[in-house]
C-alpha cells in the first residue's frame, strides 16, 4: 500500500486536491470535519496520510509515507538529495525566500553590498551582523556561494519581520508572497537576493520501502498523473 | 576499513615522534564554546562542526581542530619559546555520499618561536617528511604570505585592499573583486543603480525619504559607506600591468626553486612583495638545510586558500591517492594568534597528521 502524505488544512490542501482530482485522483476528508482521515478514489493500492505540511519532510525522511506534498522550501531546507526525489512541482503555493534589509539602508542594493555591510557593521559594533531566519541551511548555502562573511543566523520561527524594528537582527531571510509585510516593517528584498523559489512540490521518499506491489501501484500513479516515475 | 586501535596505534607512534622532537604533550576539551570558533570561520562552520546546547555554557562545538584550543591555552599561560604535540578526534560533519570519516584522528605538532620562523617552518615541514617517508606521499606547499603582500603593495585605495584582504581565503569572492576594481569585469547593474539612487541627494537626505528607520546600523554607518561607494566609483581601475602580476600570481604553480626565481624577477615591478619574497627564499635555504630538494618541491601559489583556514604564510600539504583526503597539512597562523591572543601575539607554525590514513596506506604497502 502507498502511503501519500497530504496537507491537512487550508489553501494548501484544497489546491492539493484539486491537482489530484483534475488528473482522475480524487481525494477528500473523511469523517467528520475535525478527523484527519481521508480517503482516494480513482486509483486502487493508495491511502492518504493527512498531516501538517511542516511535518511532511519528516514523514518522507522516516520512510513513513512513500509519497508526500510540501513546499520545496521545507524539503530543500531539512532533506538531502539521497533521501528524496522530486515526483513533479504541482504549481501552487508559489512564494519567495528572500533576504531583506532596512529600506533606511540606501547604501545596500545587492547581496555583495550586504557583505561590505556585515564588515562595517561588526568592525562599529563588535559583533556580527545577525540576520533572522528560520531557513538556516538554506540561506547559510546561499551566503556561503556568494562569498559573505561577518554574519550571523539567528533564529527566528515566526514574526520574522519585526526582528529588526525589534532590534533582535540587523537584517531577515524569510519566505515572501506579495512583499506587502515586508514593506510595512520597513524593509527592502535586495534585488538578487532570492534565495529559493518555493512552490507545492509531490515528492517520493528514497527511504520508504516499496514492495514489487507499490511499484506497480506507482506505475499506474504516474500514468494517470502525467508525471516521471521518480525512483 | 583500518581499525580504530590500528590507527590509535599509529597515532601514538607519531605522538611519541613529536615528544622526541622535544614537543611538550597537551590536551584540550572535547566540547568547545561555539562563540570564538563561529567568530574566527564565521557561520560556513556550521555546516562542518557538530553543534550542541549546553544549558549553562550556551552553543558548543565538538572539536572540529586542534589549532584554536591550543594556541588559546598557549596564549593564556605558555612560556616562550614552546613546542606542543596532541593526539585526539575531531568532529567534522560529511556528506551523507561522500563516505568520508565524520569523526578521525588527528595528531599535530606546533611551534610557537619569535626567533626564527623560517627555520621553524622548515623544522615542522621536515619533521612530517621524515615521519612520512615512505608512504609515496606527494609534498605541496604554498605561502599565502607573498599573495597578501602583493594586495597591500596595490596602488589602490585601502578600502579595497581591505576587501581582498579580508576575502584571500574565498577564491571566487576575490577574483570577482579583482576582476572588477581592475575593470576586467563591468560595473554590476546593481552598483550602476546603486549609484544613480545615491546621485539623487545626500545621504541623510535620501535616509530621511526612505522612511521609518528601523535596525542597529547608524545612520552615520549608512552615510559613511555612501560616501565611500560614491568616492570609489571615481577610483581609476588598478593598473593593467599591476593586476596582470596579481593574477599571474595567484595562478603560479612551479616547484619552488623556480618559482623563487619567477617571484625575483617580478619583484621589480611588485615592490612590495620584496620582503615575503625574502621570507620564502630564507625558508628555501632553511629546507634545503635540511635535505629538502627545492628543485622539485612543488610549489603553488594559491594552495591552502579553502574556506575555514587561518593560514597566512607557509603552507603544506601531503597527499596521497586522489581518492583520499590530504595525509597530513599545516602551516604559518601568525595572525590567528593576535585573534585569540587578546593584544598578545607569537608567531606560530604546525602541522596534523590523520594516523587513520597512515595505516590505511601502510596497510596497502
Amino acid at each position: 500500500m502507498i502511503r501519500i502524505g497530504v496537507p491537512s488544512k487550508g489553501r494548501l490542501m484544497q489546491d492539493c486536491f484539486d491537482w489530484f482530482g483534475a488528473h482522475g485522483v480524487v481525494m477528500r476528508r473523511d469523517g467528520a470535519d475535525r478527523e484527519y482521515s481521508g480517503v482516494i478514489e480513482g486509483v486502487e493500492g493508495v491511502v492518504p496520510v493527512l498531516l501538517s505540511a511542516a511535518e511532511i519532510p519528516r514523514e518522507l525522511a522516516s520512510g513513513r509515507i512513500h509519497l508526500g506534498v510540501t513546499g520545496s522550501d521545507l524539503v530543500r531546507e531539512q532533506l538531502g538529495e539521497d533521501e528524496v526525489a522530486e515526483v513533479s512541482k504541482l504549481g501552487f503555493g508559489q512564494a519567495d525566500l528572500i533576504i531583506a534589509v532596512p529600506n533606511v539602508w540606501i547604501d545596500v542594493e545587492t547581496v555583495d553590498d550586504l557583505d561590505a555591510a556585515a564588515a562595517g557593521f561588526r568592525a562599529a559594533h563588535g559583533h556580527r551582523l545577525r540576520i533572522a531566519t528560520k531557513y538556516h541551511r538554506l540561506v547559510r548555502e546561499f551566503l556561503q556561494r556568494h562569498g559573505v562573511a561577518d554574519y550571523q543566523l539567528v533564529d527566528s520561527q515566526g514574526a520574522t519581520e519585526g526582528t529588526v524594528k525589534n532590534g533582535t537582527a540587523e537584517a531577515i531571510a524569510d519566505i515572501t508572497s506579495s512583499g506587502e509585510t515586508l514593506r510595512a516593517n520597513h524593509l527592502r528584498v535586495l534585488s538578487d537576493g532570492l534565495i529559493h523559489q518555493s512552490e507545492a512540490v509531490l515528492w517520493a521518499s528514497r527511504v520508504a520501502e516499496w514492495t514489487g506491489e507499490d511499484r506497480k501501484v506507482m506505475e499506474r500513479l504516474v500514468g494517470m498523473l502525467g508525471v516521471r516515475p521518480p525512483l | 576499513m583500518i581499525p580504530k586501535t590500528a590507527s590509535r596505534a599509529e597515532g601514538e607512534t607519531l605522538l611519541a615522534a613529536f615528544l622526541q622532537a622535544g614537543a611538550v604533550p597537551v590536551e584540550t576539551d572535547l566540547l568547545q564554546p561555539a562563540e570564538t570558533l563561529l567568530d574566527l570561520y564565521g557561520e560556513d562552520i556550521r555546516a562542518r562542526a557538530y553543534v550542541t546546547q549546553d544549558p549553562a555554557r550556551g552553543e558548543m562545538m565538538l572539536r572540529p581542530d586542534f589549532t584554536v584550543p591550543v594556541v588559546q591555552a598557549h596564549m593564556s599561560h605558555g612560556a616562550e619559546p614552546a613546542r606542543y604535540a596532541y593526539l585526539g578526534e575531531v568532529f567534522r560533519k560529511q556528506d551523507r555520499a561522500s563516505g568520508k570519516a565524520s569523526e578521525y584522528l588527528q595528531v599535530g605538532y606546533e611551534v610557537f618561536d619569535r626567533s626564527a620562523p623560517e627555520g621553524a617552518d622548515a623544522e615542522v615541514f621536515a619533521l612530517f617528511r621524515d615521519l612520512l617517508a615512505g608512504l609515496a606521499l606527494r609534498p605541496v606547499t604554498g605561502d599565502i604570505g607573498i599573495l597578501m603582500a602583493a594586495v597591500r603593495g596595490l596602488e589602490t585605495t585601502e578600502r579595497r585592499k581591505a576587501a581582498l584582504l579580508r576575502h584571500v581565503w574565498r577564491p571566487m569572492r576575490f577574483k570577482a573583486l579583482l576582476d572588477r576594481f581592475s575593470g576586467r569585469a563591468p560595473v554590476p547593474a546593481g552598483r550602476i543603480r546603486l549609484l544613480e539612487r545615491l546621485a539623487a541627494g545626500s545621504p541623510l537626505d535620501l535616509i530621511a525619504e526612505a522612511g521609518t528607520f528601523v535596525g542597529l546600523r547608524s545612520a552615520e554607518e549608512i552615510t559613511a559607506r555612501a560616501e565611500a561607494l560614491v568616492a570609489d566609483a571615481d577610483t581609476p581601475p588598478i593598473r593593467a600591468t599591476e593586476a596582470a602580476l596579481l593574477y599571474d600570481l595567484l595562478n603560479l604553480e612551479a616547484p619552488a626553486a623556480a618559482a623563487l626565481a619567477h617571484l625575483r624577477g617580478i619583484t621589480p615591478m611588485l615592490p612590495a612583495i620584496g620582503p615575503a619574497v625574502d621570507r620564502f627564499a630564507a625558508r628555501l635555504a632553511a629546507l634545503a638545510a635540511r635535505g629538502v630538494d627545492v628543485s622539485t618541491l612543488a610549489f603553488e601559489a594559491s594552495h591552502g586558500r579553502t574556506a575555514l583556514e587561518y593560514y597566512d604564510g607557509f603552507v603544506f600539504s601531503f597527499l596521497g591517492p586522489k581518492d583520499m583526503p590530504p595525509v597530513a597539512s599545516g602551516g604559518r597562523y601568525d595572525a590567528l594568534t593576535a585573534v585569540l591572543g587578546a593584544g598578545a601575539f607569537i608567531p606560530a607554525v604546525g602541522g596534523v597528521i590523520r594516523p587513520e590514513l597512515v595505516a590505511r596506506l601502510k596497510g596497502a604497502t
